[in-house]
């Protein structure tokens, strides 16, 4: 099976083109735009790391090391499209235009982290494993009911593809024919069960075969097999072709969240030795040898990213304290009367009232 | 004469790693199943070094796949095992909810008796420990309403092991809540040794006269230190630690409210179609001729539970209990 499944490259580690079909297709202003959103991405979950550190945001989901993923799906959507994503894919819904602000008060446990900007259609992120799948296959069957060409994108780990809400997801998809698209990043770990623990098969696209619907395992640090593999998968979608499951084979340097220590489980020096196959270092060998390279471009990229992130702590620190009243108006359109004496019991305590 | 018992000084979460080394060394068929478990001793380490002394059979690290390993748990308590399952949060035993609810409750009644599944669902859940959404729910009500498995939420080091271990050795299903909060806010002797605390007796934390106040998990720190402040006050509570869920210490709760006349019930779940409504349900049948005032419940409300940025609003509190316990006093 992983011979009928061999990872996809389409730039090899040390940055050439090795898939010349996609060659002409990459200009100069699309690589560097990659560029600049890994770095942007790279600097504000490093950033978030800190700020976690400090106390100044709760538990974070760090993803340094999957950002060709993240990116490299995200810029693949049309504005109008879909995206589902888990507690760590940020990366993807900042690239894909969600406000840096919003992301960091959800990781400052505030409700207003869930809200998207205007017209962009993201939903929060999902937070028990695998659930946030079926919702993808419905808002893209409604699309495709409708009659627009609008798809949907779903996040999801490893572990994800052991839930029930994985294969009923996909059985869905496929016998729906929805204009879906499963994305998983396989950094080889759920917490700390390694993946030859989590399931028996050695890929996981080939899990699509089960439900007839097509599947490609790609190299996810490799944002331009990230990029092309998506958008062909997008417009499968968006042709009526059916959904896709994408395996982008990555890595996390780092600790699932900021309250686990991956020393228990795994060789930190191994896990460093994946930088050479790092997904920034990547695109800045091939931008190097096509000559698109200069340090100050890096250096500009990376203080425009920097002071966007200190913006957007800033707003996020400047926040409104959370109102009590917010916690009891949106359950549901119209409080009931239970709501109603619970909120006003409780300001009045709050205000010190008998 | 009194035979000296061996003690440790431990947290919460070290008295049940204890409870539950305990359990394996008594039990061949004792086996833990659950995500991270193994090399990772558990999110919360509830599991730390069992895996080393035990073995990856006795300490089983599943797939992420709460519907698929709950119901082989099923499989395996039938077939002559006695699986003690981990569940990363509370918040994450939905997948697995039709597992419990549509089988693990029922088969003993289904099979009148001839099958049963004597499993064990340990659950850390509830508020207060600033976690992410979604991994703070209290919802022991879904459980307490399905006949068939009973309901265990400690409050202290000594209890948690003592009731893990009557747990364990219980012939019917038990979701055993851990309130998170108590995991690691006190420390107390608990003996070496196996010990039991029974399933379903309530217990008395504080003696007092006026008021009773009825707590469970998180909450009884919460209602000692409200009965303190209102020590100061001169009002006599009495506080009680339900322990057990299902099936409910009603004599404790008769006695205690027959001696005080008046009551406060705490708990952190949402308010409508909770335990504490059951309570409530109980004094009034036991003892509504002692009432002097109406019951006041105090507890979490008809919303999810918030993010950790309205937490601290939604958590009943100290102030929030006198509150109630002036209201019950001055009726
Ligand atoms: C239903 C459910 N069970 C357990 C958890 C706790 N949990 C959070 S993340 C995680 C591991 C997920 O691994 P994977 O799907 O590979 O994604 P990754 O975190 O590696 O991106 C677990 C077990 C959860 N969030 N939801």
């Amino acid at each position: 099976m992983e011979k009928k499944y061999p990872i996809q490259q389409v730039m090899d580690e040390q940055g050439n083109i090795i898939n010349s079909s996609y060659e002409d297709q990459i200009s100069e202003q699309l690589a560097i735009n990659f560029y600049k959103h890994l770095i942007k991405i790279r600097i504000f979950d490093r950033k978030a790391i800190s700020l976690q550190r400090q106390g100044r945001i709760g538990t974070y989901a760090p993803y340094e090391g999957q950002e060709a993923s993240q990116v490299g799906s995200a810029l693949a959507l049309q504005p109008n499209d879909w995206m589902f994503p888990s507690y760590r894919d940020h990366g993807a819904t900042m690239t894909f235009g969600h406000s840096l602000r919003n992301i960091l008060l959800f990781w400052n446990g505030r409700n207003e982290g869930c809200v998207p900007p205007p017209n962009k259609k993201i939903f929060p992120p999902g937070i028990p494993i695998a659930t946030q799948l079926p919702h993808a296959v419905g808002a893209a069957y409604a699309e495709k009911r409708r009659g627009t060409t609008n798809a949907s994108i779903v996040y999801f780990g490893d572990g994800a593809t052991s839930e029930g809400d994985f294969h009923e997801g996909l059985n869905i998809a496929s016998v729906w024919n929805a204009p879906v698209v499963f994305f998983n990043q396989n950094n080889s770990y759920a917490i700390s069960v390694p993946i030859e623990k989590q399931m028996k098969t050695k890929t996981i696209a080939q899990k699509a075969l089960a439900y007839d619907i097509h599947s490609v395992r790609i190299d996810g640090n490799d944002i331009f097999a990230v990029y092309f593999y998506t958008k062909q998968a997008l417009e499968r979608a968006r042709n009526n072709e059916g959904p896709t499951l994408i395996e982008a084979v990555t890595w996390r340097y780092g600790a699932h969240t900021t309250a686990d220590d991956p020393t228990k489980y795994r060789n930190q020096a191994e896990s460093e030795l994946k930088r050479e196959r790092d997904p920034i270092t990547r695109i800045e060998r091939y931008l190097q040898n096509k000559g698109w390279y200069s340090d100050s471009t890096k250096i500009e990229f990376e203080k425009a990213a920097a002071e966007e992130v200190d913006q957007a702590i800033a707003e996020m620190e400047a926040f409104p304290k959370a109102n009590p009243e917010d916690m009891f108006r949106y359950v549901f359109e119209k409080p009931t009367w239970g709501i109603e004496d619970q909120k006003n019991e409780l300001l009045s305590v709050l205000r010190g009232e008998s | 004469m009194q035979t000296s018992v061996k003690t440790k000084t431990l947290t919460m979460i070290q008295a049940i790693t204890n409870g539950l080394d305990t359990m394996l060394e008594q039990d061949a068929n004792v086996v833990l199943m659950g995500e991270d478990i193994g090399v990772n001793g558990g999110v919360f380490r509830a599991t730390d070094g069992l895996q080393v002394k035990h073995g990856e059979e006795r300490v089983m690290d599943t797939p992420l796949s709460e519907a698929g390993f709950v119901g082989a748990a099923i499989g395996m308590a039938i077939n002559g095992y006695k699986p003690v399952i981990e569940i990363q949060f509370l918040g994450f035993i939905y997948p697995a909810y039709e597992q419990i609810m549509t089988h693990a409750s029922r088969l003993r009644a289904r099979t009148m008796g001839h099958f049963h599944a004597p499993i064990v669902i340990r659950a850390p859940y509830g508020a207060g420990v600033r976690a992410p959404e979604i991994h703070s729910d209290s919802t022991e009500a879904l459980f307490t309403h399905m006949p068939g498995i009973k309901v265990i939420c400690p409050s202290n080091p000594y209890d948690a092991k003592g009731l893990l271990i009557a747990s364990i050795e219980d012939p019917d299903p038990v979701l055993f809540l851990e309130p998170m909060r108590c995991y690691r806010s006190t420390k107390q002797e608990v003996p070496d040794e196996k010990y039991v605390v029974n399933i379903g007796e309530g217990k008395v934390c504080r003696e007092g006269e006026d008021v009773t106040i009825i707590a469970w998990g998180a909450m009884v720190p919460i209602a000692l230190a409200a009965a303190k402040a209102l020590a100061n006050e001169e009002v006599s509570c009495e506080v009680i630690d339900l322990r057990t869920l299902y099936p409910i210490d009603r004599d404790i709760i008769a006695q205690s409210v027959q001696k005080t006349g008046r009551t406060v019930i705490v708990h952190e779940a949402h308010a409508t179609t909770s335990v504490g409504n059951d309570v409530l349900a109980i004094i009034n049948d036991t003892s509504f001729l002692f009432q002097k005032a109406p019951v006041q419940r105090v507890t979490g409300f008809d919303v999810p539970v918030p993010y950790f940025g309205f937490e601290d609003d939604y958590l009943p509190t100290t102030n929030r209990i006198v509150h109630a316990v002036q209201k019950v006093m001055n009726y």
